[in-house]
């Protein structure tokens, strides 16, 4: 399982799914968890909305739903009415969850509703059977601070409940978590200033606070390097061959000014945080259209393989973070 | 970078300025990473540069505003900040676990009966846990200052759109815990309703107990045992922070980006607000890309596969990308701008660093007001 976390407005959905196709796309079933919900997620993959039951994101075409994105989103209620119906508490178990005593045992041990979901998650990464089954889990963590708490949780249940079936859901939790083996963490950021600066502290609480194992950051919207843009575009003309409008070198050089700017910020920036956090980048680009469909999914999910080989192929290089 | 649209009121004032003046409560809401917080500290600062006593709260863990203000560990109580104003600046981070105690305090009838539950491990969870307590108490907050200390402008900083009903529900929230079946049941036994505790009820207690423990249910009874009589109050509170939100001297202002998605939440919280018949009185857009030229981007996209391979190529490709990139950010904008009508619409272009400082807050000020 792949836990993608990161503050909001990151980017984290589109690297899920990016992540998602990727695996989808060298031959594993892949299943996407949302735990908000209204992520976009599906319009992504060109797809209709979706809830609690599974839907096909993508087809892959493979054997058996190999190379198939699936997605659900899991929400606590759901969550609690199939643990309590397993757990032979039929009767009660959707008076529980739809009067709002949910809410009163979420207040009386906090951490509740995300024991819940983290127990649905922990109980699909265990699921064997070959109908149902994924190669892969890639969960959508919540946003920002909230994704702290929502790892940490087995851990503060395990301290406020000491017994009874909480407590085991806790432990199993737990242990999926902080085996590197079954589970790690996929950190999101930008290459801007704050976002990297959370992006670290994050990193330092995850593993401090829950032991989890973090994989390399994934770093969205880097600018695609293109060259040719410190050329004045009155001598870029003259070289081509080619003449300009009245009014556009104007327009030209400023916009080439913008971006060379931006990205020596950026550039700065994936430094800094090579510098502060000892893990390897994966740099997806920035996409300029703003109508993200499944064919930019694909794009980003080539460039998150190629990140990834790359890693893989130069460990060297990307245990120092960055090199360009 | 000139796509900053300056808009006028009739008497010359910027519309947020108007705006400043006349409120004596700013909320700035939208979702995470919008450059909310930085936009509420600058706000109230323009409150002090128009020579108010202006105060700024912000409820963001990230402690993003004690940087943009230069200041580290700022507390639950407000601390002023100097500067070459004419009025006053301060700010406060919220703490809601100590802004409950202090209300636990208020309503007690005795420090025992405070004592005792602040002391007990349920009101512990749900001081700084209960979903919604965090915004409740900002509003908590928002009210105490309002009441106890004469600022001329508030501005507060509010979690993000995902929990924008919470948060306009916030003062609500508690008191329907309060008027929940179960808290009725728990407190039955106090109040010698021993019989009236059915079957049925018992039953669910039980299983409660055996999902959660025996422990938890405790320290829950114990807690409403204590909180026996203080809910008069606190549901009276909660209707005068309401009543102040809902105030005409308490402006709320949208703030968002403009990329697609968060506009879409940004309309979602529009929405909610409405039905709240609470208008938005401004919509601040920040991180604008430039609008470098008025060319179509796919007659540049097009000139640029024409040149493919040539510099002049690459510029034309560079250009017809950010032209692009600003006319999808409009087309976003349109359906919000339409939404929140007559709200005006504040542009603050992409800026070249993080703020981290006053200098840069004034920056953003030169684009607000």
């Amino acid at each position: 399982m792949v836990i993608v976390a990161g503050k909001g407005g990151v980017g984290k959905t589109t690297v899920s799914a990016a992540l998602a196709r990727a695996a989808a796309l060298a031959g594993l079933s892949t299943l996407i968890i949302e735990v908000e919900g209204k992520s976009g997620l599906a319009t992504l993959f060109g797809q209709p909305t979706f809830d609690y039951d599974e839907v096909v994101l993508s087809r892959g075409g493979g054997p058996d739903g190999a190379s198939d994105v699936r997605a659900r989103t899991l929400t606590p209620d759901d969550a609690l009415i199939e643990y309590l119906e397993d757990h032979g508490m039929n009767r009660i178990s959707r008076r529980l969850a739809h009067s709002g005593a949910l809410d009163m045992v979420a207040t009386a041990a906090p951490g509740i509703k995300d024991i819940l979901i983290l127990g649905k998650v922990k109980s699909l990464e265990r699921d064997m059977r070959p109908e149902t089954h994924a190669d892969l889990l890639v969960l959508d963590a919540p946003a920002a601070g909230h994704a702290i708490s929502f790892l940490r949780s087995p851990r503060g249940l395990l301290d406020a409940v000491s017994v009874g079936p909480i407590n085991a859901q806790a432990r199993d939790v737990l242990a999926m978590l902080t085996d590197p083996q079954r589970c790690q963490v996929v950190l999101v950021t930008l290459p801007e200033e704050t976002p990297v600066n959370e992006l670290v502290e994050t990193a330092y609480s995850l593993e401090d606070e829950v032991g989890v194992s973090l994989g390399p950051v994934f770093v969205n919207a880097v600018y695609p390097e293109l060259a040719g843009l410190a050329t004045d575009p009155v001598q870029a003309a003259a070289d081509a061959g080619a003449s300009l409008h009245p009014g556009e070198a104007d327009s030209l050089r400023a916009a080439a000014a913008f971006r060379r700017r931006r990205m020596a910020l950026q550039h700065e920036q994936l430094a800094r945080l090579g510098e502060l956090l000892p893990l390897p980048q994966v740099r997806l680009p920035y996409l300029f259209n703003a109508d993200l469909g499944p064919d930019d999914v694909d794009l980003l999910a080539q460039a998150a393989r190629d990140g990834i080989e790359a890693l893989v192929a130069l460990p060297e290089a990307a245990s120092n973070g960055v090199s360009s | 970078m000139t796509t900053v649209e300056s808009v006028e009121s009739p008497t010359g004032d910027s519309v947020l300025g108007a705006i400043v003046r006349r409120s004596r409560i700013v909320v700035c809401t939208g979702s995470g990473g919008v450059g909310k917080t930085t936009t509420a500290a600058v706000i109230a600062l323009e409150g002090a540069r128009l020579g108010e006593k202006a105060c700024v709260v912000t409820i963001d863990p990230a402690k993003r505003l004690a940087d943009a203000l230069g200041l580290e560990g700022l507390t639950n109580t407000p601390s002023k900040i100097d500067g070459p104003w004419p009025g006053e600046l301060w700010a406060l981070m919220l703490d809601t676990k100590s802004t409950f105690d202090a209300l636990v305090r208020k309503n007690a009838d005795d420090a025992e009966q405070a004592e005792g539950i602040l002391a007990n491990t349920f009101y512990r969870n749900i001081s700084g846990a209960l979903s919604g307590t965090q915004e409740y108490m900002a509003m908590e907050k928002l009210y105490e200052l309002h009441e106890e200390m004469d600022f001329d402008l508030i501005v507060v900083d509010t979690p993000p759109t995902r929990n924008a009903l919470d948060f306009l529900e916030a003062p609500r929230r508690l008191t329907r815990f309060l008027d929940h079946r179960l808290y009725k049941i728990l407190m039955a036994p106090t109040r010698g309703f021993v019989k009236a505790i059915n079957v049925a009820a018992q039953a669910f207690l039980r299983t409660v107990s055996k999902v959660v423990g025996g422990d938890v249910v405790a320290d829950a009874v114990t807690f409403f045992q204590a909180f026996d009589g203080m809910e008069q109050g606190f549901k009276e509170r909660a209707e005068l922070v309401l009543e102040l939100l809902t105030h005409e001297d308490t402006a709320f202002i949208l703030v968002t980006a403009p990329r697609r998605d968060v506009v879409e939440e940004a309309s979602y919280f529009a929405t909610k607000l409405g039905e709240a018949d609470i208008p938005v009185r401004a919509l601040i857009v920040n991180r604008m890309h430039p609008h470098f030229s008025d060319a179509s981007a796919d007659a540049l996209h097009e000139r640029a596969r024409t040149l493919a391979g040539t510099d002049l190529g690459s510029l034309y490709a560079n250009l017809g990308d950010f032209i692009q990139v600003s006319t999808n950010e409009e087309e976003h904008l349109a359906g919000l701008a339409a939404k929140v009508r007559p709200a005006p619409v504040i542009r603050v272009p992409y800026l070249e660093t993080d703020v981290h400082d006053l200098e840069s807050l004034a920056e953003i000020a030169s684009h607000l007001f």
